[in-house]
């Protein structure tokens, strides 16, 4: 009877603690998902005072409308060009910065270069590339300049290249968590493993591919599975440089939900395209939380 | 110590983290209940703080606002003014969202294209009432914007869209200044052979679709085109339409453009004018101040809005204004309207629109130009010559309207439609969203 007593006591005092977390949650998280889902099912809300249940009816407005197909398309493109390039960056420069053969006051040199374009908020970022895609501006005088173009382009402003410009965009943006990400991890290796390998005859190709590759394998599948949920999210970056255009070639669903919310004022359509794009971070968020339970 | 003293004082301590726990909740909902405090801004000594929202105090020089405020507060020793400021856009997304959850601020900065969308949610309140009930003569006010017959926005300051041009460009490419179409295409068509700028630039990135009334509109306005019926529904495929934007197709088909057009914003714009890559540019009055600053060197002026060969009828200038109105939800709507008296009231307004350099919401009050800039001397020449022309506002989602006719207008520039086709288009969803 005491000790029933006791673990009740017990689990009252855990979940006190718990509870100011617990609101927070409920009030921060879960209301608002509840909300936006809510939302989703009734026609014409914040707009309507009487709004009417309509089902799954946004829903498949949604998945008819071409523009949706397009910034799914963009969004695709976009999230998986970039989570790549991240990847292979990230672990290209981390490996210099990990080398022997570079003095330590050279890698610091360049840690602080490759590291930069983290340290700039997103509205700096957009800035900065508008400028330098500018079709005056300072990429195409360089490719011009060294004969690469006969002519400057209109990176951000031409459809055909548009999308291309915003990815290098993010690209560029997005590298350096990948990169010290991936030198922690390289620095946790140990440098026996290289040597044994070494004195069994494994040339640096070998050795990348049969010792940094699986150690680092933990570490990549994690951050590779984060950038697909961060990537997928990118609206200011978007907004700020092409404003989903020209025409709808760099539409996104976070660029394709705003205007639905906030230039059409279809709040509850664009609660529907929130909550498939809630989905597909759900997924991808599942997928990461059994990645780490597998791990640990 | 027995174990039954041990349990009790294990249980009484285990009450006191509970009861710590829960004060620690009852503090974080306190916590997160504070801001509802003030919500109704009634302050302890009888006076009333009420919030000013606009975009209007960074665009003016620094404390020019403020000062009218202060005097406001003088005069009216019962109420607080906070002023709540921030850019355009940033402004725009916060009262979109306050209209949403219902938290405006008591009085508010309103574009005109914003109006139909929040009055028509209710968010806004209905001016002429307001005005009625506290007996204010509404004829000295030069426009007020309406939503089935009723106001529900006041002009404040106005701001007119001339032609700019620079001298040195057009001196350099031996061009007249146009005043026909034809003439816009030929010297835009110089200037882009003789120098290393453009003749023209538009700004029409879909970020702010906002290019189409200013810098593709007003091609028709200016030639007493409209883009409505007469009974103000949508006539996006009309004839002068269709002839204005083919005018902007021959311009983009012949190089004369700027390049990057399809994704510029507006102050891309202005800054490729004030630059020198650009000869001509439609931009606002608003926009003197800024280019004297970034390049003193510039020699420019403004020039008429260039008409269809053969026009001789009155021209519309475009105009964008900072209108004023209030919350429907105001707990203060006396304080509120007294606020938006004083600043419609001919002195309170003549300083205001000087500071901006624009024109007066106040019809009574008549600009002071003796110490103007000659740039903006001849502007009001050019608005006094015309008659405003703004036919997006008031209009419903008519940001979305400009979006939709945008988003056309790129597939006429860049992928060659049919212009026939890409109006039919616009008209279909302007009727639908109409």
């Amino acid at each position: 009877m005491t000790s029933l007593r006791h673990s009740r006591g017990n689990a009252a005092t855990a979940y006190a603690y718990l509870s100011p977390t617990l609101v927070l949650l409920a009030v921060l998280m879960a209301l608002p998902i509840g909300m936006v889902i809510w939302y989703s099912l009734q026609n014409n809300v914040i707009t309507n005072a009487n709004p009417q249940l309509v089902g799954l009816q946004h829903y498949i407005d949604i998945l008819a409308d071409s523009q949706f197909h397009a910034a799914l398309r963009n969004t695709t493109v976009f999230v998986l060009a970039s989570v790549g390039a991240h990847l292979v960056l990230g672990l290209a420069f981390a490996t210099l910065l990990n080398t022997p053969l570079l003095p330590n006051r050279i890698k610091t040199v360049f840690r602080t270069i490759f590291v930069l374009p983290w340290l700039l908020t997103v509205a700096i970022v957009a800035i900065l590339w508008r400028l330098i895609l500018n079709p005056s501006g300072v990429f195409n005088y360089v490719l011009t300049t060294v004969g690469v173009l006969d002519a400057p382009k209109e990176w951000l402003g031409d459809p055909a290249l548009a999308l291309f410009a915003v990815t290098l965009m993010n690209i560029w943006y997005g590298y350096p968590f990948f990169m010290v990400s991936l030198l922690a991890g390289l620095q946790g290796i140990s440098a026996d493993l290289y040597e044994a390998a070494s004195v069994d005859g494994a040339g640096p190709i070998r050795r990348f591919a049969s010792i940094t590759v699986p150690q680092l394998r933990p570490i990549i599948i994690s951050m590779t599975l984060l950038d697909l949920i961060w990537t997928s999210h990118q609206f200011a970056l978007i907004w700020m440089s092409t404003g989903g255009g020209p025409l709808d070639r760099t539409e996104l669903l976070s660029t394709y939900t705003y205007k639905l919310a906030f230039s059409q004022y279809m709040f509850s359509t664009a609660s529907a395209s929130a909550v498939f794009f809630l989905l597909i971070s759900a997924l991808l968020a599942y997928a990461y939380v059994r990645h780490q339970k597998a791990r640990d | 110590m027995n174990s039954a003293v041990r349990s009790r004082t294990t249980l009484r301590s285990r009450s006191v983290q509970t009861a710590v726990a829960a004060v620690a909740v009852g503090a974080l909902a306190a916590g997160c209940s504070s801001a509802g405090g003030e919500v109704d801004g009634g302050d302890d000594d009888g006076q009333v703080t009420i919030e000013f929202m606009q975009w209007w105090e960074p665009e003016l020089p620094d404390g020019a606002l403020a000062g009218l405020i202060e005097q406001f507060e003088e005069e009216n020793p019962d109420i607080n003014v906070e002023l709540l400021s921030g850019p355009f856009a940033s402004i725009k997304d916060q009262v979109i969202a306050g209209s949403a959850s219902g938290t405006m601020p008591d009085v508010l900065g309103l574009a005109g294209s914003w109006v139909h969308d929040f009055a028509t949610q209710g968010s806004i309140a209905n001016l002429t009432d307001v005005m009625t009930e506290y007996g204010y003569d509404d004829s000295q006010l030069g426009a007020q914007v309406r939503v089935d017959g009723s106001a529900y926005s006041i002009p404040v300051v106005n701001f007119a869209y001339p032609m700019f041009i620079n001298n040195e460009l057009m001196e350099e490419a031996g061009a007249e200044v146009p005043t026909t179409r034809s003439e816009f295409v030929q010297v835009a068509q110089q200037v882009t052979d003789a120098t290393d700028a453009s003749g023209f630039v538009a700004a029409l990135g879909l970020e702010q679709p906002n290019g189409i009334q200013i810098d593709i509109m007003p091609w028709n306005w200016a030639s007493g085109g409209t883009m409505l019926t007469d009974d103000g529904g949508p006539a996006a495929d009309n004839e002068d339409v269709h002839e204005t934007v083919a005018f902007i197709k021959e311009l983009w088909d012949a190089g004369v453009m700027a390049p990057g057009g399809l994704t510029m914003a507006e102050q891309d714009k202005v800054e490729e004018f004030t630059n020198g890559r650009v000869a001509m540019m439609v931009s606002s009055l608003a926009h003197i101040n800024l280019i004297r600053e970034n390049s003193p060197e510039l020699d420019f002026s403004v020039v008429p809005m260039p008409v269809v060969d053969g026009y001789t009828g009155e021209s519309g200038v475009r105009y964008a204004e900072w209108g004023i109105g209030m919350s429907a939800n105001t707990e203060h709507p006396e304080e509120s309207w007294k606020l938006i008296e004083f600043i419609m009231s001919e002195d309170a307004n003549g300083e205001l629109s000087g500071f901006a350099n624009g024109f007066p919401g106040n019809a009574n009050v008549t600009p002071d130009l003796t110490d103007a800039d000659p740039v903006f001397q001849d502007a009001f020449e050019i608005w006094q010559a015309g008659y405003p022309a703004s036919e997006f506002t008031g209009l419903p989602l008519a940001d979305e309207l400009m979006r939709i006719f945008d988003q056309e207008l790129q597939h006429v520039l860049a992928e060659d439609k049919p212009i026939d086709e890409a109006m039919s288009a616009v008209q279909q969803e302007w009727s639908g969203t109409f």
